[in-house]
């Protein structure tokens, strides 16, 4: 595996793969020494066309913990916002020798042109391009559930996923929606219709305007951020109305399953799609999202840019 | 004087040609060069049509000469064995003034390998929003009788109903692209399937029904010329289909990549396939190649864009819209037409030269081969095929979505008014 610019680039087989070498990993960050060899001499670059300090940092920590260098670039005050091209940003990269180009970009699809174009003989990890996927959240989401449900290891048969909220606009949606369906949880999207695309009925999962009734079968529910300029374009009449009817609030918070969790990509809008008191819950797990993402980063990474060079996991 | 000898006509005999001052002088089974100075072409059996027109082409001049020049335009033209095209207005300066059309035309004589009759812009600078001088461009030397706004949309109800009005005068066309706004913004695609997989902003089927349907009922109500550009969808093949059968008097066109690219093409975000309209689905494709067939869509034309490669050697959503497709389209309307059963050779020549020539109004062009009919023919090598490469385009851009394809049917040469201007086997 040289990219990862999509779930589909991945097997049920080497998406386990990943979440058992994050695993692994984090028995070594649970140690004193939390730094790795592994990738010493290395270099990754970050390359951030949209804002986002929490996965560049995740990023950031990952490579660093595997002692690569790491390079931020990020769009803002760097020569992409005076009009350079994606191609000439990634040649300038190609000259300057990374080994790995970690890409967040606004247009679906940049990192998949990124890898194919022939620019860059790096490896390309998609960190979210437009609304299309962020395969990484996606893999930590996935460790995260593995690791509140320890009866699911090899798949995850028979669990009930719901994910709520701007679904349309989502690239943590779709990356959930098929790592999820690669390891057999049935999922269930649940959003206005407005906030579906077209098309969605061939992605093999079910569909519910109905939060209430998806919320009492479900062991995982993943709320995901709305924007509330959503409502300028008639996705929905108010964020109150958005709020009533599709929003975590205390009252479904009752009504959720003995064990079911809460997750949430983050950043939360709270008082939008999450209350205060569900997103702090007791069993919300959005800060354990956010520690097994440098885990799962590096064990992405780790796939990626060691796996071939070393039989045996070097630690 | 020229001699064609052994010419294949499409009711399968074959015959000798004279052509005389750019015209077809004699036909017979043998003409014998009595003069030397004669020119005598061996034409192999190889088939022998009117020369195609074409009713939407890109030229980029003036303003874009780095991707397209009339002349470039016009010889990528003749390769593809056509004799006439037709440049939209969106060019910079927009084709929205007599000066204008009269520059692009006047550059298509001094190219002189196939005749450039502009279209003029509907609305001052496609804006939208005024009409332009309609009447001044339809009485420059460059006569313009089709006005488009192609690229956008004519959207205000009642601009297009005032354009339509107004070109009765003199037997002009309002050719709508028709594309509703407000549900394609930032559009990217086709609305499906595949663009609920890729993340892509959808451009729905509807947007381009809804304007058709529009347009239909304001041409029918006005009693005025509507033609619609490059349809793409199988609701809009019904609603045409719907309105000939009223007598409403509306005309329809089809491009050739919309007859054999599909919507599944785009998975790997290469903006070579991004175009506009979008590349829809099969069932879509289907329907357009049944309307062409049974005569709901008139004409094939080509929505040649040529863009340099910078617009298209990058991300998908930063990518310029269009494809070119003078030089292929012949062979993708045989691949989609004629290998699938659809289309004899007698349907190809009327729908991309006759019909075309009639609707516009070119005089010159689409004529049967007869004595006495203006010399603007095709040579066409019926059961050849050749590889498409777009490093061997004459079009100054190479943004071809056929690239590598095996495709069939060559065109071996092409005669503008009774003179050789392209044969494909110069210097061979």
């Amino acid at each position: 595996m040289k990219h990862l610019l999509s779930i589909n680039d991945l097997t049920a087989d080497q998406a386990i793969s990943i979440l058992d070498t994050a695993k692994e990993l984090s028995k070594v960050s649970d140690g004193a020494m939390k730094k790795l060899p592994t990738l010493r001499g290395r270099t990754i670059v970050n390359l951030f066309f949209e804002d986002s300090t929490r996965t560049r940092i995740s990023f950031e920590s990952a490579a660093k913990r595997l002692s690569a260098d790491v390079i931020n670039f990020s769009a803002k005050g760097s020569s992409v916002s005076k009009g350079e091209s994606l191609k000439d940003t990634a040649q300038t990269l190609q000259a300057m020798g990374a080994d790995a180009v970690v890409i967040r970009h606004g247009a679906s699809g940049a990192a998949q042109r990124l890898a194919d174009s022939g620019w860059i003989s790096a490896s390309v990890i998609n960190a979210g391009d437009g609304t299309h996927e962020h395969p990484t959240q996606a893999l930590l989401d996935a460790y995260t559930i593995r690791d509140r449900f320890s009866e699911l290891q090899g798949d995850f048969q028979g669990l009930e996923v719901a994910i709520v909220g701007d679904i349309l606009h989502s690239r943590v949606a779709r990356s959930n929606v098929l790592l999820l369906k690669k390891l057999g949880a049935n999922v269930t999207l649940v959003a206005p219709p407005t906030l579906l695309p077209v098309g969605v009925e061939s992605w093999g999962v079910s569909i519910s305007y109905d939060f209430d009734q998806t919320l009492v079968k479900s062991n995982v529910v993943m709320m995901l951020r709305i924007q509330g300029e959503r409502m300028n374009d008639s996705y929905f009449p108010s964020a109150r109305e958005y709020s009533r009817s599709f929003g975590l609030d205390s009252v479904r918070l009752n009504m959720l399953k003995k064990n079911a969790i809460i997750m949430h990509p983050g950043p939360m809008n709270r008082g939008l799609e999450i209350s205060a008191d569900s997103a702090d819950a007791g069993n919300s797990v959005v800060l354990a999202q956010v520690s097994n993402g440098v885990l799962v980063r590096m064990a992405t990474l780790y796939q990626l840019l060691a796996a071939d060079q070393n039989s045996e996991m070097r630690m | 004087m020229t001699i064609l000898k052994s010419a294949r006509l499409l009711d399968d005999s074959v015959v000798d040609l004279r052509l005389s001052d750019g015209k077809i002088a004699e036909i017979s089974s043998s003409i014998v060069a009595k003069d030397k100075d004669v020119v005598t072409y061996d034409l192999e059996k190889n088939l022998l049509i009117p020369g195609f027109v074409d009713l939407h082409t890109h030229l980029r001049e003036p303003g874009r000469e780095d991707s397209e020049t009339v002349a470039t335009g016009s010889l990528a033209a003749i390769r593809g064995g056509y004799t006439a095209i037709s440049p939209m207005a969106n060019t910079f300066p927009v084709a929205d003034t007599a000066g204008v059309v009269e520059q692009v035309f006047r550059l298509g004589q001094e190219a002189n390998l196939c005749d450039v009759f502009p279209i003029g812009a509907v609305t001052e600078g496609l804006h939208g929003e005024h009409l332009a001088e309609l009447m001044a461009m339809a009485k420059s030397k460059a006569a313009v009788r089709i006005f488009s706004d192609d690229g956008k949309c004519v959207f205000d109800p009642l601009l297009m109903r005032r354009a339509l009005e107004y070109v009765k005068s003199f037997d002009g066309i309002i050719a709508q692209h028709a594309q509703e706004p407000r549900l394609t913004v930032n559009a990217q695609m086709n609305e499906g399937e595949v663009s609920s997989k890729l993340g892509l902003t959808g451009w729905p089927a509807v947007a381009e029904e809804a304007i058709i349907a529009r347009d239909i009922l304001l041409a029918e109500h006005v009693g005025a010329r509507l033609h619609i550009c490059h349809l793409t969808t199988a609701g809009g093949v019904d609603l045409v289909r719907i309105a000939k059968a009223r007598g409403v008097r509306v005309s329809a066109e089809v491009t050739p990549h919309h007859l054999l690219l599909t919507d599944d093409l785009v998975t790997n975000y290469d903006p070579v396939f991004k175009v506009n309209p979008p590349l829809r689905t099969q069932s879509d494709v289907l329907a357009l190649r049944a309307g062409l067939a049974d005569g709901t869509i008139d004409i094939v034309a080509t929505d040649h864009a040529p863009h340099p490669s910078e617009d298209k050697d990058c991300e998908w959503q930063a990518a310029a819209f269009g494809m070119i497709g003078l030089e292929t389209a012949l062979s993708v309307v045989v691949k989609s037409m004629v290998e699938t059963g659809l289309l004899d050779w007698a349907g190809v020549v009327s729908r991309m030269s006759t019909n075309p020539a009639r609707i516009a109004g070119y005089a010159g062009h689409g004529h049967e081969i007869a004595v006495g009919s203006t010399a603007n023919l095709a040579v066409i090598d019926t059961s050849g095929t050749w590889q498409v490469d777009r490093n061997k385009m004459a079009s100054k851009s190479k943004n071809t979505p056929f690239h590598g394809m095996q495709l069939p049917a060559l065109v071996q040469m092409t005669f503008f008014n009774g003179r050789l201007v392209h044969d494909l086997n110069e210097g061979k």
